[in-house]
C-alpha cells in the first residue's frame, strides 16, 4: 500500500531524534531521579509494610472510622467494613492492601499536586490557558506512551507506577480546583475583601471552604482514575490486584481475573463512597 | 470637616480607561464613548461631602452606578480619577497594608445579598470582621453576641446562615458590620431584598440603632420612599452622574429637573413633609394680658376673626372677634378669661397625621416647636398642596 500523503518533514528521523534524547536522559540522569525518587520510596513501602503486616481486623476498623469521620453514619461506616472484608474473604487480602497502599500514596500526591497547580489556575488566567490543553493531553494519551519513557528512567517497580497513576489521574482535580474556586459566590468573597482580608485570609477562610465540595469530587475522581490505573501499573511491576488481573488475562484463568477484578470495584466503592460522603457534608454546611 | 470628602470621582470601564478620561472629561456622552472606543462611563465628575454622624442616602435605578461609586469608598472598585478623603486622610494613597487595615478598622460594610459564610455560624459570620482584624476567640465572640443581641437575634449564635430567613441573614450581615467598631458603615442596598413589612422593620432598627451609636452611614437604594425615610441628605445619580443632592425636604419640594420629579410621583409625601412646611404666614398674636379693645383693633386691622393667644410663649388658646367683643361689653381686663381651646400638632408632625386632624376638626390648628411654644397656623391650602401637588405647579 503506497503512503501518498505529501512528506513536509522527516517523521521517522524525528522517532529517532527522540528515542536519542531520552536515552540521552537516562544515561545521564537515572542516578538524580533515583535519589530523588527513593523517600517517595521509602514512604510507599512504609505504607505497604504498614497495611500489610497490621491484623486485618484493625484495618477493617480504621476503614470504619474514617467513613464514620467523613458521613457520620453509623450504618455508612459499617458498610465500609463489611465490604472490605469482601476483598479478605475472597482471598486477596494481601494483594488488596498492596493497591490499596498504591493508591493512598499516588492520592496522596495527586492532592499535593493538584490542588495548588488549581489554585494558581484560578489565579492567573494565562496559567490557565497553558495548563488547560496540557490537561487534556495527560488525559488523551495513552498511559503505554509515557509508561515506556518513565520505565526506561526510574526501572521497574513501584515509582514508575506511582508516576503514571499520578499523571493519568490528576487532572480532574486539578480542574476541580479551579473550578470550584472561580464559583465560590463573588458577594461573599467581596464581602471578606470589604472587612479587610488579605489574599491568604481570602484563599483559607472563603473560597477554599466554598470551593471544597468541587474539590472532594476532584479527589473522587482521581481516586477512581487512579484504581483504574492499577491493571495498567501491574505490567510495569506494581505488585497488587493488578497484578492478579494480569495474570488471569496471560494464564487465560477467568475466575482468577474476575474475583481480583471484583476486589478493585470493592475498593473503587470505598473510596468513592468515603470521599462523596465527606464532599456532601460540607456542601450543607455542617458542623464543620 | 466633612467626615467622609470624595472630590471629582470619574470611573471608566474598558481596556484602556487612562486613555479617554480626557474625552469623558470634556464631556462625551456615554454612548458617544461606547460607539468610539467600547468604553463605558460608570461614573462621571462625582463630589460628595458627607458629614459625620450623619445618613447618608445615594439613590438611583439600576445603572445609575450607586453600586460602583458605593465600593469607591472603600477601594473594592478603583476609580479612573479622583480623591476621597476620610478623616482628611487620603485613601487613594493607602498602600496594600493600609487598605487593609483601613477597611478592617475605619469602613464595615452591609450587602444587598448578605455576603455570608455559609459554612460559617451565625456567631462565627458575626465575629468574621474581628477575627480579620486578628482578635482572640474570647473577645470575638463576646463581641459578636453582643451585637447580635443588639439586632434582635439572641438563641441564634450556633444557626448557620441557610437556616435562617432572609431579614435574619441581613441582621447577621448588619451584626457583623457593627462589631468591627468601624464610624462608617457602608450599606449596598442593604433591605433591597427583604420583603416590604421586613424591610420596614429593618429601617425602625437601623434608625433605632443610629440614634444610639452616632455613625457616619451611607446608604444605597433604589427606592425614594426608603431614601426619604432614612436619609439626613440625598444624592440622586443618573446614569453615574449626580443630578441633585440636599436634605429630603429640598428633594420634594425642589426636584432638580424631570428626572428627580418623576421619581417623586409614587412618593408618599405626607411622610416626609411636616406641619412646619405647611404653616401659614404673618400671623397676628395676642397675649392673655392684651386689653379686649386693643385685641379688637389689632384683630380689625389684619382682617382676622380669630387669633392665637400666648402666655409667654406657650399658646394658651385662641380667641374670636366674637369673645373679644363680649369681654369688651362685659367691661374685662384682659381677654384671659373668654378664649376657646385650641387643638395644635407639634411641627414635626408628618403631614399624613396632620390630615386626619385637619379632617376631624373645623377649628383651626395650631403648629407648636419643641417646647410647646406657637408657631404659627397651620394652612390647609398648603397641606392639600404638598400632599398633592397639581402638575401645573410642580412643572
Amino acid at each position: 500500500m503506497s503512503d501518498n500523503f505529501p512528506q513536509v518533514f522527516d517523521a521517522r528521523g524525528m522517532r529517532h531524534s527522540i528515542d536519542q534524547f531520552v536515552e540521552g536522559l537516562v544515561t545521564n540522569y537515572a542516578d538524580v531521579l533515583e535519589t530523588i525518587s527513593a523517600p517517595f520510596l521509602h514512604m510507599l513501602v512504609w505504607i505497604e509494610q504498614l497495611l500489610r503486616t497490621a491484623p486485618w481486623w484493625s484495618v477493617v476498623i480504621a476503614v470504619g472510622v474514617i467513613a464514620w469521620l467523613a458521613s457520620r453514619r453509623i450504618l455508612m461506616a459499617l458498610g465500609m467494613a463489611l465490604m472490605l472484608c469482601v476483598v479478605g474473604l475472597l482471598g486477596l487480602w494481601d494483594q488488596g492492601m498492596q493497591t490499596l497502599a498504591l493508591m493512598i500514596m499516588s492520592t496522596a500526591i495527586s492532592v499535593i499536586i493538584g490542588i495548588p497547580v488549581g489554585i494558581m489556575m484560578s489565579r492567573f488566567s494565562w496559567l490557565r490557558r497553558i495548563m488547560l490543553p496540557v490537561l487534556d493531553v495527560m488525559q488523551t494519551m495513552p498511559g503505554f506512551v509515557y509508561l515506556i519513557p518513565v520505565v526506561m528512567l526510574f526501572g521497574l517497580g513501584k515509582i514508575p507506577a506511582i508516576i503514571a497513576t499520578v499523571i493519568y489521574a490528576v487532572p480532574p482535580l486539578i480542574r476541580l480546583t479551579d473550578l470550584g474556586i472561580r464559583l465560590v459566590d463573588q458577594d461573599v468573597l467581596e464581602a471578606s475583601r470589604a472587612f479587610g482580608a488579605n489574599p491568604r485570609q481570602q484563599l483559607f477562610g472563603v473560597q477554599l471552604p466554598l470551593a471544597l465540595p468541587n474539590i472532594m469530587a476532584g479527589i473522587n475522581q482521581t481516586t477512581m482514575m487512579a484504581l483504574s490505573m492499577v491493571v495498567i501499573a501491574s505490567m510495569i511491576g506494581a505488585r497488587g490486584l493488578g497484578q492478579e488481573v494480569l495474570l488471569g488475562i496471560n494464564r487465560l484463568e477467568v475466575g482468577r481475573g474476575l474475583l481480583a477484578g471484583t476486589a478493585i470495584v470493592v475498593l473503587a466503592i470505598i473510596f468513592d463512597r468515603i470521599t462523596q460522603a465527606y464532599g456532601k457534608r460540607q456542601t450543607a454546611g455542617g458542623n464543620s | 470637616m466633612s467626615k467622609i470628602e470624595i472630590r471629582g470621582i470619574y470611573k471608566l470601564f474598558g481596556d484602556d480607561p487612562e486613555k479617554h478620561l480626557e474625552q469623558a472629561k470634556a464631556g462625551m456622552s456615554k454612548e458617544q464613548m461606547l460607539a468610539d472606543n467600547g468604553h463605558t462611563i460608570g461614573l462621571r465628575d462625582i463630589s460628595l461631602s458627607i458629614e459625620a454622624g450623619s445618613i447618608f442616602v445615594i439613590m438611583g435605578l439600576s445603572g445609575s452606578g450607586k453600586s460602583t461609586l458605593i465600593r469607591h469608598f472603600n477601594r473594592l472598585i478603583e476609580p479612573t480619577a479622583g480623591e476621597i478623603l476620610v478623616d482628611g486622610q487620603n485613601v487613594m494613597e493607602l498602600g496594600t497594608r493600609d487598605l487593609e487595615t483601613f477597611r478592617q478598622q475605619t469602613m464595615s460594610m452591609v450587602f444587598q445579598r448578605f455576603g455570608l459564610l455559609p459554612h460559617h455560624s451565625v456567631l462565627d459570620n458575626a465575629a468574621y470582621g474581628l477575627k480579620i482584624q486578628g482578635k482572640g476567640r474570647k473577645e470575638r465572640e463576646e463581641k459578636a453576641t453582643h451585637w447580635l443581641e443588639q439586632v434582635g437575634l439572641a438563641g441564634f449564635e450556633q444557626q448557620f446562615p441557610h437556616q435562617l430567613s432572609g431579614g435574619m441573614q441581613q441582621r447577621v450581615g448588619l451584626a457583623r458590620a457593627l462589631a468591627t467598631d468601624a464610624e462608617i458603615l457602608l450599606m449596598d442596598e442593604a433591605f433591597s431584598a427583604l420583603d416590604p413589612l421586613i424591610r420596614r422593620e429593618m429601617q425602625d432598627q437601623l434608625l433605632a440603632l443610629q440614634a444610639k451609636l452616632n455613625k457616619t452611614i451611607v446608604f444605597i437604594t433604589h427606592d425614594l420612599d426608603e431614601a426619604l425615610r432614612l436619609g439626613n441628605r440625598i444624592a440622586i445619580l443618573k446614569d453615574g452622574e449626580l443630578v441633585q443632592e440636599g436634605t429630603p425636604e429640598d428633594i420634594l419640594l425642589h426636584p432638580a429637573n424631570d428626572y428627580v420629579q418623576s421619581f417623586l410621583q409614587d412618593v408618599n409625601r405626607g411622610k416626609v413633609l411636616t406641619a412646619s412646611h405647611a404653616l401659614s404666614r404673618g400671623s397676628l398674636t395676642l397675649t392673655t394680658r392684651t386689653q379686649p379693645a386693643k385685641a379688637l383693633q389689632l384683630l380689625q386691622d389684619k382682617a382676622r376673626d380669630y387669633a392665637p393667644v400666648l402666655d409667654g410663649k406657650a399658646l394658651r388658646g385662641v380667641i374670636t372677634v366674637a369673645s373679644v367683643q363680649k369681654a369688651q361689653a362685659d367691661g374685662a381686663r384682659d381677654i384671659a378669661n373668654y378664649l376657646d381651646d385650641v387643638t395644635s400638632v407639634p411641627a414635626d408632625t408628618g403631614l399624613d397625621e396632620v390630615l386626619g386632624h385637619m379632617l376631624r376638626e373645623q377649628q383651626p390648628l395650631a403648629v407648636t416647636g419643641e417646647n410647646g411654644e406657637f408657631v404659627g397656623w397651620l394652612s390647609r391650602s398648603k397641606v392639600s398642596e404638598l400632599v398633592s401637588p397639581t402638575p401645573e405647579e410642580s412643572q
